[in-house]
């Protein structure tokens, strides 16, 4: 296990770099983005749009951050990570289009999403679920919002980060998943556990 | 005194104790899980738990986004006069609780999905109510998460089965619910009484610290043999692996049917957030969980 601190734009090169149990931290723009503004931004692929940010190189967050306005400017109260499962429906296309580097969330992703690291250079991060006092102290301001439209949680917030982190790095770009280990090495162990309390 | 308004500021207090600072028992077990965890990566959320609650205290702030459902347990002493104009203290120190602290607003309408906005709805907050003998008012507060609320089960199981059945419940209970319920996790289990009694016992159950077994040794044997098996899942803090899937478990229990034997398992998050005040009759307020700066 090491620690990379990592600046964005983020090279593949550096993305193949790491490896599951690796430690992260990451400084420069970071963009939220959950079910809605997934789903649009692949709609405005299909259409030949441009979305409001290019995303290469960054590192995207599941998050439904609290924001508040303190005269023109936007303050992250709190910014903890919200489940990430919900994204893999779109994750390895969102990965090929805009070529995000990093994709920060809680509980893990699948095999969809896995694969599509693998194929295009991208890491999962896990952010530990809750923590939101130690998110929002990493985010050092509010750049700007895009698709406000969608709401507070599910808009696109633009952040500027100084060592966001620890991430975890959970699936790396080598077809390695930690969850999907941890849930396999458990399967394992329930047979051993049943065993030790003598039950069938 | 006032009830109405010494209550409302009280529980104002306490809403703002529990989700700003765990209490001493979860702290200490969350820095000896980071002492002795083992995988890297389990090692690595439990250190970033650690940071998160000491700015969390340090800076006054909610230590997570979801600041939970509101939930009360009352031990009012029957010489206590006005007791029911408690609710409505709880219900307007909920509502100022939320902007002040500020809380996140968890209560929305489950048939037009409205968020109220201030955290209270149609029996939310919640209030637990027990009687007692004496002249005190002991309330305690339960901010409930709702990653560690989606996993609570109940299960009516085989009486047949016994012991061992509840045992494999709570270990597949554990391990179906994974990383969900944001681990390392108290457990609260109970059998026995009913569907609703036993899940009622089992969160219950959550409110007892977790360094204090439970007196009967036999239950408190129990206890430590299901911390033991749900460790030995490998799931690890936020599931990515390690020794720390739960810090404490604790269980309770009712008679049973014959033919029944409910089980109930609730979760609570590595956040395991309460505080508990009680008042005496001239008002003075003893903080039990906390200390008040």
């Amino acid at each position: 296990m090491a620690t990379y601190k990592l600046t964005t734009p983020i090279s593949e090169e550096q993305i193949r770099k790491l490896k599951v149990n690796d430690e992260v931290y990451i400084t420069g723009t970071i963009v939220t983005a959950r079910d809605q503004a997934h789903k649009r931004a692949l709609q405005f692929y299909k259409e030949g749009k441009k979305l409001p940010i290019s995303l290469e190189g960054l590192a995207v967050f599941h998050c439904g951050p609290i924001v508040k306005k303190e005269g023109d400017k936007w303050i992250v109260v709190a910014a903890g990570p919200t489940t990430s499962t919900r994204m893999d429906i779109f994750e390895d296309e969102f990965i090929k289009n805009f070529k995000a580097r990093v994709i920060i969330g809680k509980g893990g992703m699948g095999k969809r999403t896995t694969e599509g690291m693998q194929k295009y250079g991208a890491i999962y991060g896990a952010f530990t679920g809750g923590a939101a006092v130690l998110a929002a102290k990493a985010i050092k301001s509010v750049k700007t919002v895009e698709w406000f439209d969608l709401g507070m949680p599910e808009a696109l917030w633009i952040f500027e980060a100084e060592e966001f982190g620890p991430l975890t790095v959970a699936i790396d770009s080598h077809g390695n998943n930690l969850f999907e280990d941890v849930k396999r090495a458990t399967e394992e162990n329930r047979k051993k556990i049943y065993e030790r309390l003598g039950i069938q | 005194m006032n009830i109405e308004q010494t209550i409302e500021n009280i529980a104002i207090n306490l809403l703002r104790l529990a989700v700003t600072q765990l209490p001493k028992d979860v702290k200490e077990a969350l820095q000896n899980a980071h002492k002795q965890e083992t995988s890297p990566a389990g090692k690595t959320q439990l250190k970033a738990i650690l940071d998160n609650i000491e700015l969390a205290e340090k800076t006054n702030t909610p230590m997570c986004q979801d600041t939970g459902t509101i939930i009360f347990y009352i031990k009012a002493g029957a010489e206590v006069k006005n007791l029911d104009k408690i609710q409505n203290a709880l219900i307007n120190a909920t509502k100022k609780a939320t902007t002040e602290i500020p809380l996140r607003p968890n209560a929305v309408d489950p048939f037009t999905q409205k968020n109220t906005g201030d955290n209270t709805g149609r029996n939310i907050p919640h209030i637990n109510w027990e009687i007692t003998s004496g002249n005190t008012i002991e309330i305690t507060v339960l901010p409930k998460g709702g990653g560690s609320e989606n996993v609570c089960t109940i299960g009516m199981l085989v009486p047949g089965e016994g012991i061992k059945g509840l045992k494999k419940f709570v270990v597949d209970t554990v391990i179906k619910a994974g990383s969900m319920p944001c681990p390392p996790n108290i457990l609260g289990v109970a059998v026995g009484g009913g569907a609703d009694i036993a899940m009622k016992l089992a969160k219950k159950a959550l409110l007892r610290p977790i360094n204090q077994p439970n007196p009967d040794p036999e239950i408190a044997r129990l206890e430590k043999e299901l911390l033991e098996a749900a460790n030995q899942t490998g799931i690890g803090p936020m599931g990515l692996g390690g020794k720390f899937t739960v810090l404490g478990v604790n269980v309770d229990y009712a008679a049973r049917h014959p033919a029944s034997y409910p089980a109930a398992v609730a979760f609570n998050c590595w956040a395991a957030r309460r505080a508990t005040a009680r008042i005496k009759p001239d008002g003075q307020v003893e903080y039990l969980t906390h200390k008040m700066r």
